[in-house]
């Protein structure tokens, strides 16, 4: 266990110095791209926000079902089947059909090359589900047909709020899919997430549609509240133009009227639909519908042929701001609600990353000097190997980029006072050889081999628990245990290798000096 | 040499105690859950003005109908900690109390963090904690299954159901917060627990190798003194490593450390005079380990 061969000897220095450079890399700026890496901080320690987004996808559902409605009275029309009473109750549809029909509806639904209800292979599932429930037919969506809508709803919701996100202008936002119905949005940097916040909350669903007192209106009416909560108007159900037709909005200063307003640009089948509805709705209200709230409703004047126009609404230029923003990255296809908060301002973050360093170093320090005093030179050697593996331990963590956060120092702190004890496992193991054995070099040897069941043991365990803790444990406690688990690693490596290697020297020193430890 | 074993029965019935007592408080007291696993909301606010005190900052969240609150100071005399269930969970809440402590504070106050848990997402960390602390559990005894036989095993498992027992006894009893990094310093200390356990235990299953005609009762205490020294010095170091946290390491990492500070403690204890017992009540003998070499080629 003593010998060492020069070309050990020159890989374990070369290794440690390696990862000595590798962890300097934080203090200094390097050309090479290979050392220029760096500790990432965690949102607890650099401040920044943390918000967990669920969709809500009930809406998105109940959207669908009613599409389905009309889709399953037209596809059966045409194969002179006539569907009675449909209806939607609890997700479900619900219809009937005459008795000699209803094996062909049921064919329809369950055929695999069905083009009504898709059929997925890889799942062996199709989208609908269909039931004859003696009273009549009931459709649904399948497992795999909730989870296809579900997915394909966060992929629509991540890339509007990526965009929203980015329009604001933070820096290196992380927007991450979590589940098949949650969006993680972590922000560093922000103080104040207010506003982001407001941006993520609005669904931003436009619409223009007129202002109507007839009761019997074609497509159905529904009556609205102003954004302001105290007018109501009945509006018509059809939609003149919507959020999908803006190519553009941004906020202006109208210089005559002296306020913000949006202006926008419309697509050419908004244009188009626009100067239809303009030319022939002069003199009435077209209202500018926001997320189920009336912003404003203005009276037609003239016909808008140009495809571009402007909302006013007694804006502040923040609030036409975000309106032109949310307006630019388009409508979510399901509102957001935020169910995880966590905000840590920059100061705080700071404080904390001085806490941390306190305790780091004063920890240290006691570490340090009651080895040393416990056990003189080789507390000595134990703590050169100390201050070697926290070194390596910063270098590993830089080289892999990982992130930092306050429990991740305790846990470097806790791997500075946890990593004597391998040492001490073989210490003790040698000063009991030494009783029987007076070679001091079989001695060492036999402290080495005799512990090293006990020290395998002993952090296997721990490793066992910072595994379960890292797929378990959620931002801050993952930190805390990425820095034990990896410090578990670089303790063996700096004891087995370092340690040993100066203890070897000096025990080949020393060969015959009695009490030797 | 130590006579440890000479007060196995009287820490026996200690431990006992402690973990009734423990068993008790937790059934009648409970845990005192923080807003992780609860739901509700937490602002860590700075003062900058001595008329933010405990009880005005009370009186204006009292007025805004928010469920529970709890003001208190948080490690210095400008910080304060308030929590609340948010029980109607009020999409804009922090615009609104900020709203509403402008309106008497003005500015001499700053939000320093606001962490804000949903009912959902309490309710899957909680679950998810129970999960780890299970998991990690099943695995140390599987770890040591494989590795000792299944009086050890036991032993182990009884000395580390004590630690997280008795542990969480003290939190209940003082009502000291259950939050996420408390489950981080459980985990820790079923891992440290269990380290500190082993290296006894190899001492005594070579020592029942070694002598044949040594008790057991005699032979762990003699495995007990061996391994003491560094027992102590780890422990020591541990300790010190950790009170370093709990003293100098900001006040978000104290209920962390001290509960960690407490495992370390029992861990110590628990690797003596519970481990040990159980093998010595066992009537563990080198038979117990020659059989099992034997069954195991």
């Amino acid at each position: 266990m003593l010998y060492f061969s020069k070309l050990r000897i020159l890989f374990i220095t070369l290794f440690s110095v390696l990862f000595i450079l590798i962890a300097s890399s934080n203090l200094f700026k390097f050309d090479d791209n290979f050392f220029d890496k760096k500790i990432n901080l965690g949102l607890d320690l650099q401040g920044g926000s943390y918000l967990l987004l669920e969709i809500d996808n009930e809406p998105v559902i109940e959207q669908k079902l009613q599409n389905l409605t009309t889709t399953i009275r037209n596809y059966f029309k045409e194969k002179n089947i006539k569907i009675n009473n449909i209806k939607i109750d609890n997700q479900n549809i619900f219809f009937n059909v005459i008795d000699n029909d209803k094996q062909s509806v049921l064919d329809v639904f369950q055929d695999e090359n069905s083009d009504l209800n898709p059929y997925y292979p890889r799942f062996k599932s199709h989208q609908l589900e269909i039931e004859d429930t003696g009273l009549n037919l009931k459709v649904n969506f399948s497992r795999q047909g909730l989870i296809k809508l579900k997915t394909s709803s966060q992929d629509q919701a991540i890339e509007i709020v990526r965009r929203r996100v980015d329009e604001v202008g933070t820096n290196e936002p992380n927007i991450l899919k979590r589940g098949n119905n949650r969006i993680l949005v972590e922000l560093p940097g922000l103080d104040d997430p207010m506003r982001i916040k407001s941006l993520l909350g609005k669904t931003a669903n436009l619409t223009f549609r007129f202002i109507t007192n007839d009761e019997n209106d074609r497509f159905g009416i529904e009556k609205l509240k102003f954004e302001n909560g105290l007018e109501e108007a009945t509006v018509s159900k059809r939609i003149i133009i919507s959020g999908e037709n803006l190519l553009d909005a941004q906020p202006k200063m109208d210089t005559q009227a002296n306020q913000t307003i949006v202006s926008f640009t419309l697509d050419r089948v908004g244009a188009k639909r626009f100067g239809k509805a303009t030319s022939t709705g002069i003199g009435k209200q077209l209202a500018i519908v926001l997320d189920g709230k009336i912003i404003s409703a203005p009276v037609v004047r003239d016909t808008i042929a140009s495809g571009s126009g402007q909302i006013s609404g007694g804006f502040t230029f923040q609030t036409a701001t975000d309106l032109a923003l949310l307006l630019r990255s388009g409508a979510l296809p399901a509102p957001l609600e935020i169910i995880e908060e966590r905000t840590v301002g920059p100061d705080l973050g700071q404080d904390s990353i001085n806490a941390g360093m306190i305790a780091l170093a004063i920890g240290f320090m006691l570490v340090i000097i009651f080895m040393f005093v416990k056990y003189k030179i080789f507390g000595l050697i134990t703590n050169v190997t100390l201050i070697v593996n926290l070194f390596i331990l910063l270098g590993v963590l830089t080289l892999f980029e990982a992130t930092l956060t306050l429990p991740g120092i305790a846990g470097i702190i806790l791997t500075v006072g946890m990593a004597v004890d391998a040492n001490v496992l073989i210490f003790e193991r040698i000063k009991e050889e030494l009783k029987d054995e007076t070679n001091n070099i079989l001695a060492f040897d036999g402290g080495y081999t005799k512990s090293r069941t006990a020290i395998l043991d002993a952090n296997i365990t721990t490793l066992l628990a910072a595994i379960i803790l890292f797929f378990m444990g959620s931002g801050p406690v993952k930190g805390f245990a990425v820095t034990l688990g990896v410090g578990i690693f670089t303790t063996l490596f700096s004891v087995y290798f370092i340690a040993r290697l100066f203890t070897s020297i000096y025990v080949s020193r020393n060969k015959n000096k009695e009490k030797l430890i | 040499m130590i006579a440890f074993n000479k007060y196995y029965n009287h820490f026996n019935l200690l431990s006992s105690v402690l973990i009734v007592v423990s068993l008790l408080l937790l059934i009648f007291k409970g845990l005192n859950f923080g807003i992780d696993f609860k739901g509700g909301t937490l602002i860590e606010l700075r003062a900058s003005d001595s008329k933010i005190n405990v009880s005005s900052l009370r009186d204006r969240f009292n007025q805004m109908d928010l469920g529970d609150i709890s003001v208190k100071k948080f490690g210095n005399d400008t910080d304060f900690l308030v929590k609340f269930e948010n029980k109607d969970n009020r999409k804009n809440i922090i615009e609104e109390i900020k709203a509403n402590l402008d309106k008497s504070f003005g500015n001499n106050y700053d939000f320093r963090r606001v962490e804000n848990v949903g009912p959902k997402v309490s309710a899957e960390l909680l679950k998810s904690g129970v999960i780890a602390i299970s998991l990690s559990l099943a695995l140390m005894l599987i770890y040591i299954w494989i590795r000792f036989e299944w009086q050890f095993s036991l032993g182990a498992i009884l000395a580390l159901f004590h630690d997280v027992i008795v542990t969480l006894g003290v939190f209940s009893l003082f009502s000291l917060e259950i939050n996420l990094s408390i489950i981080a310093a459980v985990l820790t200390i079923v891992g440290y627990s269990m380290n500190d356990t082993v290296v006894i235990f190899d001492r005594v299953r070579e020592n029942l190798r070694k002598y044949s005609d040594i008790k057991i009762f005699e032979l762990t205490n003699i495995s007990i003194n061996e391994t003491l020294s560094r027992t102590i010095i780890t422990s020591a170091t541990t300790l010190l490593a950790l009170l370093a946290i709990y003293f100098f390491g900001g006040e978000i990492l104290k209920g962390f450390s001290l509960a960690m500070i407490l495992g370390v403690v029992f861990g110590t204890y628990s690797s003596i005079y519970i481990a040990n017992t159980v093998l010595v009540r066992l009537r563990v003998s080198q038979k117990t380990v020659l059989r099992e070499e034997e069954d195991k080629k």
